[in-house]
C-alpha cells in the first residue's frame, strides 16, 4: 500500500488521481453522515410526539373519529386533555373493543359502541367506586360518588326512568373530562353554577319539574356570586356547596341552618339558642332564608333589620307586638354605633388632614368597627340585650377616639397660636434688627 | 464696667482675645447689587445647626432598632413634649439646608466665587453638598416607615450598579443581602456618627478657607470697580453684615416654625417587609431628577446596562462638578463660557427632571 501510494505520488497524474478518489470518498462520507443525521432527527421527532400525546390518542378509534362529525367527532387535542387518557387509559375502558387494531370496533372483543345514560353513573363507578383501583391514579380521590349520586334527586329520579337528569357526563364532560382542579373544567369552582344553570335556568327544559328556573339568575347577584367571581375567593359558595356535588338535592326545611351553618357559625350558634328557633319551626319556616333567602342573598345590611319599609323583621311582627318593639330597638341601636363611629372618623379625618399624628386612635376605631360588626353577628340571638352590650362596648371605644381626635384639633389649635406668638415676635426681632442696623450705619 | 466688658477682659488677660479675634474685626463684605447672594452660605450653616440641636434633642427618645424605631418616633411626636416641634423641624430644617446648599452653590458658581485662589473652597463646598444628601438618604429610613423602608431598596440597589465594586457596596450599606433591622442600625450608625465627623471637619475646613481669602466679587462688579474706584463700597463683617446674616436666620426659623406647626412632618405606617412596594415610590426630591434619569434610561443602549450607564454617567459628572474651578483654569478659550454653559445646564436639567420626576407615575 504505501508502495503504491509513495508510486501514485511520483506522477502528475498519480497526483490527480489521488485528489478525485479523496474527494469521492469525502463526498460519500458527507451524504452517509446527512442521512444518518435526518434519520436519527426523524426518529427523536417521532419519539417526541409520542411522548407528548397519551397512548389513547394514537388508538385507532382516535383516528376515525377525528374526522367525524357532531357528538361522534373526538379530536386527537380534545382527548389529550383528558385526565383519563393523560392517567393512560385508552376509549376501551368505556367502550371496550380493541383501539390498537383495525378491528376496534370488533363486538368480539367487547365493543360497546354507543352508551345508554342510564347506565353511564354504573360505568364510571366502576373504576370509581373501587377504592383499591382509584388509589394508585388518587389516592384521596372520594370513592362513594354513586353511592351518593342514588340519593340525590338526580340518581333517584333517573332510577325512576328519567333520563333527562343529570349524569356524570353532563356536568363532567365526557371526552375532555379536566381534573376539578383544572380552571377549565366544568365542575372547578367557578364554573359549576354555569354547568348547573345549562339546565336548571333552562326554562324549556326544566318544564315538568315542580321547581323554578331562576335559581340561577337569582345566585348571580347574591353577595356569594360576587365573593366566587368579583373577589376571586374560591372558597365562597357555589350551588354544590350548599346542594351537594352527586348527592345533590335541596337542603329540607330543618336543614337549612345546618347548610349555611358550615360557614355561618356563629350566626348559626346564636340562632340556635334564639326565641326564632321554636318560632320558626312551629311555622314551618327554614332557618336563615326566611330573612336572607335562598339564591338571591345579597350583602346584608342594616336596612334589613327594625321596622322600615325595607326591614325583614315586619314581614312577621305587627305593630304593638314586642318583637315589633325589640326589632326597632335594635335598628336604634345599630344607627346610633354607626353615627358614633362616622362621627368619631370625621374628627379624626380633620386632625390627620391638619398633619396631627392620630393613628393610635384611628386603630381604636376599627375596634369600634369590629364591635358593630360584631353586634350585627350577635343581632342573630334575637336577644336585645345582648346587642346592646355589644353596642355599649363600641360607644364607649368611638367616644374615646372622638375625643383623642378633638384634643388633636385642639392641640393643632395650640400650635397655630403658638405659632402666630412666635411669627410676631420673630418680626418685632426683624424691625428691631433693622432699626439697630440703620443706627450703627448712621453713626 | 458692664459684665460682657469684664468677660471680655478676662478672655483677653488670658487667651488674648481681641488678638484672636482681630481678622474678624478687619473682616469685610463687598456691597453690591448682588450681595444678598452672599446670606445663603450662612443661612445653611444655620439651618445645619439647627439639625445638629433638633437631632441631639431626638436621640434622647429615638431607638435604632427595627423593632422599636417606629414606636420610638410614633412616642416623639405624641407624647413627648414639644416632641412633634422637635421632629418636624429637624425634617423640614435637612429639606431646607439642601436647598439652600444647593442655591448656594449655583450662586457661587454663577457669581464665578469659585476661580482661584478659592478652588478649595469650591471643592469642600460641593462635597458638603453630597454629605448634605447623605445626611439625607441615611435620614429618611430611621423612622422605618413603608415609604422609607422601600426607598431605601431601591436607593441601594442603584449603588449596586457600580462596576466591580458595586454588590459589595450594597452589602456594605445594607449590612447584608437585603435591607433590614442591620441597615437600619448602619444608617443610624452613618447618621449621627460617620457623617456629622466628615461634615464637621470639612465645614470648619470650608469656613476657614472662606476666612481666609475673604468674600468673592462677581467679574462684573470687579470690572466696573476697577474702572471707577469710587464706585467699591464693602461693609464689615462685624456687626453690620452679620446683623444682617441674623434677619436671614429669624426668617429662615419664622419659615421652619410655620411648616413645622401648619405642616407636620408625617410619619406614615410601619415598614413592612413582607408587603409589596407601594405603588409609584419616589425617593426625596433632591434624589428625584436621578431617579426620574435612571427611569427614562432604556434597559439596554447598545450592549451596556442603562443603569450602569446612568450610575457611570451621574459619577462622572459628579467628578467634573467638582473639579470645575481646574476646568476654568485650563487655558481654553472657551473655557469661562463652558463652565457658565454647564451650570445652566445642570440647573435647568436638575429643575426640569425633578418637576418631571413629580408629575411622572
Amino acid at each position: 500500500m504505501s508502495a503504491i501510494h509513495n508510486e501514485i505520488m511520483q506522477t502528475r497524474d498519480g497526483e490527480r488521481l489521488r485528489g478525485t478518489a479523496s474527494a469521492r470518498a469525502s463526498q460519500a462520507w458527507f451524504l452517509l453522515a446527512v442521512a444518518i443525521w435526518v434519520a436519527v432527527a426523524m426518529f427523536a421527532a417521532s419519539q417526541a410526539h409520542s411522548a407528548a400525546l397519551p397512548q389513547a390518542v394514537q388508538s385507532t378509534c382516535v383516528d376515525c373519529h377525528s374526522a367525524l362529525d357532531a357528538n361522534l367527532k373526538v379530536t386527537g387535542e380534545q382527548y389529550a386533555q383528558d385526565i383519563h387518557a393523560q392517567k393512560g387509559l385508552t376509549c376501551a375502558g368505556c367502550h371496550g373493543g380493541d383501539p390498537t387494531s383495525m378491528e376496534a370496533m370488533d363486538k368480539k372483543k367487547g365493543f360497546k359502541g354507543h352508551i345508554d345514560r342510564k347506565a353511564i353513573p354504573e360505568l364510571c363507578a366502576k373504576c370509581h367506586a373501587d377504592g383499591a383501583y382509584m388509589r394508585q391514579y388518587n389516592p384521596s380521590l372520594r370513592t362513594d360518588q354513586l353511592a351518593q349520586y342514588k340519593t340525590s334527586v338526580h340518581g333517584k329520579r333517573l332510577a325512576g326512568g328519567d333520563s333527562k337528569v343529570a349524569v356524570c357526563i353532563d356536568c363532567h364532560g365526557v371526552h375532555g373530562i379536566r381534573a376539578v382542579k383544572d380552571p377549565r373544567s366544568k365542575v372547578f369552582p367557578l364554573n359549576v353554577a354555569d354547568t348547573c344553570a345549562r339546565c336548571h335556568a333552562d326554562g324549556k327544559y326544566m318544564q315538568g319539574y315542580p321547581i323554578k328556573h331562576d335559581q340561577f339568575a337569582g345566585y348571580s347577584t347574591s353577595v356569594h356570586h360576587e365573593a366566587l367571581t368579583v373577589r376571586g375567593d374560591l372558597s365562597a359558595p357555589t350551588c354544590t356547596t350548599c346542594h351537594g356535588n352527586h348527592g345533590a338535592a335541596p337542603p329540607g326545611v330543618a336543614s337549612v341552618v345546618n347548610v349555611c351553618s358550615t360557614c355561618h357559625v356563629f350566626q348559626a350558634q346564636l340562632f340556635e339558642s334564639s326565641p326564632h328557633k321554636p318560632a320558626f319551626a312551629a311555622a314551618g319556616l327554614p332557618g336563615c332564608v326566611t330573612c336572607h333567602s335562598n339564591h338571591r342573598i345579597v350583602h346584608p345590611s342594616d336596612s334589613m333589620v327594625g321596622t322600615g319599609p325595607q326591614a325583614v323583621c315586619t314581614e312577621c311582627h305587627t305593630q304593638g307586638d314586642a318583637g315589633f318593639v325589640a326589632a326597632g330597638h335594635i335598628k336604634e341601636q345599630l344607627v346610633a354605633l354607626q353615627a358614633a363611629i362616622g362621627r368619631s372618623d370625621e374628627v379624626l379625618r380633620r386632625a390627620e388632614e391638619s398633619g396631627m399624628e392620630v393613628s393610635q386612635a384611628q386603630l381604636d376605631l376599627t375596634s369600634a368597627r369590629d364591635q358593630l360588626t360584631k353586634a350585627r353577628v350577635t343581632l342573630h340571638s334575637f336577644t336585645p340585650k345582648k346587642i346592646d352590650d355589644d353596642i355599649k362596648v363600641g360607644q364607649v371605644t368611638a367616644e374615646k377616639t372622638r375625643l383623642a381626635g378633638e384634643k388633636a384639633l385642639r392641640e393643632r389649635d395650640y400650635r397655630r397660636m403658638g405659632l402666630g406668638i412666635s411669627l410676631v415676635t420673630i418680626l418685632a426681632m426683624l424691625v428691631g434688627l433693622k432699626l439697630y442696623i440703620g443706627q450703627i450705619e448712621r453713626k | 464696667m458692664s459684665a460682657f466688658a469684664l468677660v471680655k477682659d478676662w478672655l483677653d488677660e488670658r487667651f488674648g482675645w481681641a488678638e484672636l479675634t482681630k481678622p474678624l474685626r478687619k473682616k469685610t463684605v463687598p456691597m453690591h447689587r448682588l450681595s444678598y447672594w452672599y446670606f445663603l452660605g450662612g443661612i445653611t450653616l444655620f439651618l445645619f445647626v439647627i439639625q445638629v440641636c433638633t437631632g441631639i434633642l431626638l436621640l434622647l427618645y429615638y431607638r435604632p432598632s427595627a423593632n422599636e424605631a417606629f414606636e420610638s418616633v410614633q412616642y416623639i411626636t405624641t407624647q413627648v413634649q414639644f416632641g412633634w416641634l422637635v421632629r418636624s423641624i429637624h425634617s423640614w430644617s435637612a429639606n431646607l439646608m439642601i436647598l439652600t446648599a444647593f442655591a448656594h452653590m449655583f450662586s457661587v458658581l454663577f457669581l464665578k466665587a469659585y476661580r482661584k485662589p478659592r478652588e478649595l473652597t469650591w471643592i469642600t463646598g460641593a462635597l458638603l453638598l453630597f454629605l448634605a444628601m447623605g445626611f439625607g438618604f441615611s435620614g429618611y429610613l430611621l423612622p422605618w416607615n413603608t415609604l422609607a423602608f422601600f426607598a431605601t431598596k431601591v436607593g441601594t440597589e442603584v449603588a449596586g450598579q457600580v462596576p466591580i465594586v458595586g454588590q459589595w457596596i450594597v452589602i456594605f450599606l445594607r449590612g447584608g443581602e437585603d435591607v433590614t433591622g442591620a441597615t437600619l442600625t448602619r444608617f443610624f450608625g452613618f447618621h449621627v456618627a460617620v457623617l456629622p465627623g466628615i461634615t464637621t471637619l470639612l465645614l470648619g475646613v470650608h469656613i476657614l478657607l472662606v476666612q481666609r481669602f475673604g468674600i468673592s466679587v462677581p467679574p462684573s462688579v470687579e470690572e466696573q470697580w476697577k474702572r471707577d474706584p469710587s464706585a467699591a463700597r464693602e461693609m464689615k463683617f462685624f456687626p453690620n453684615f452679620a446683623l444682617r446674616e441674623m434677619i436671614a436666620w429669624y426668617i429662615a426659623l419664622g419659615v421652619l416654625g410655620a411648616l413645622a406647626a401648619l405642616s407636620p412632618w408625617g410619619l406614615g405606617a410601619k415598614a413592612d417587609p413582607f408587603v409589596p412596594a407601594p405603588a409609584g415610590i419616589k425617593p426625596e426630591w433632591y434624589f428625584l431628577f436621578m431617579f426620574q434619569t435612571l427611569k427614562l434610561i432604556p434597559a439596554k443602549i447598545w450592549f451596556i446596562d442603562g443603569d450602569l450607564l446612568g450610575v457611570l454617567g451621574f459619577g462622572l459628572a459628579g467628578a467634573v462638578w467638582v473639579l470645575l474651578p481646574f476646568v476654568e483654569g485650563l487655558k481654553w478659550r472657551l473655557a469661562r463660557v463652558f463652565v457658565t454653559g454647564l451650570g445652566v445646564f445642570a440647573l435647568a436639567y436638575i429643575v426640569s427632571m425633578t418637576i418631571y420626576g413629580y408629575v411622572a407615575k
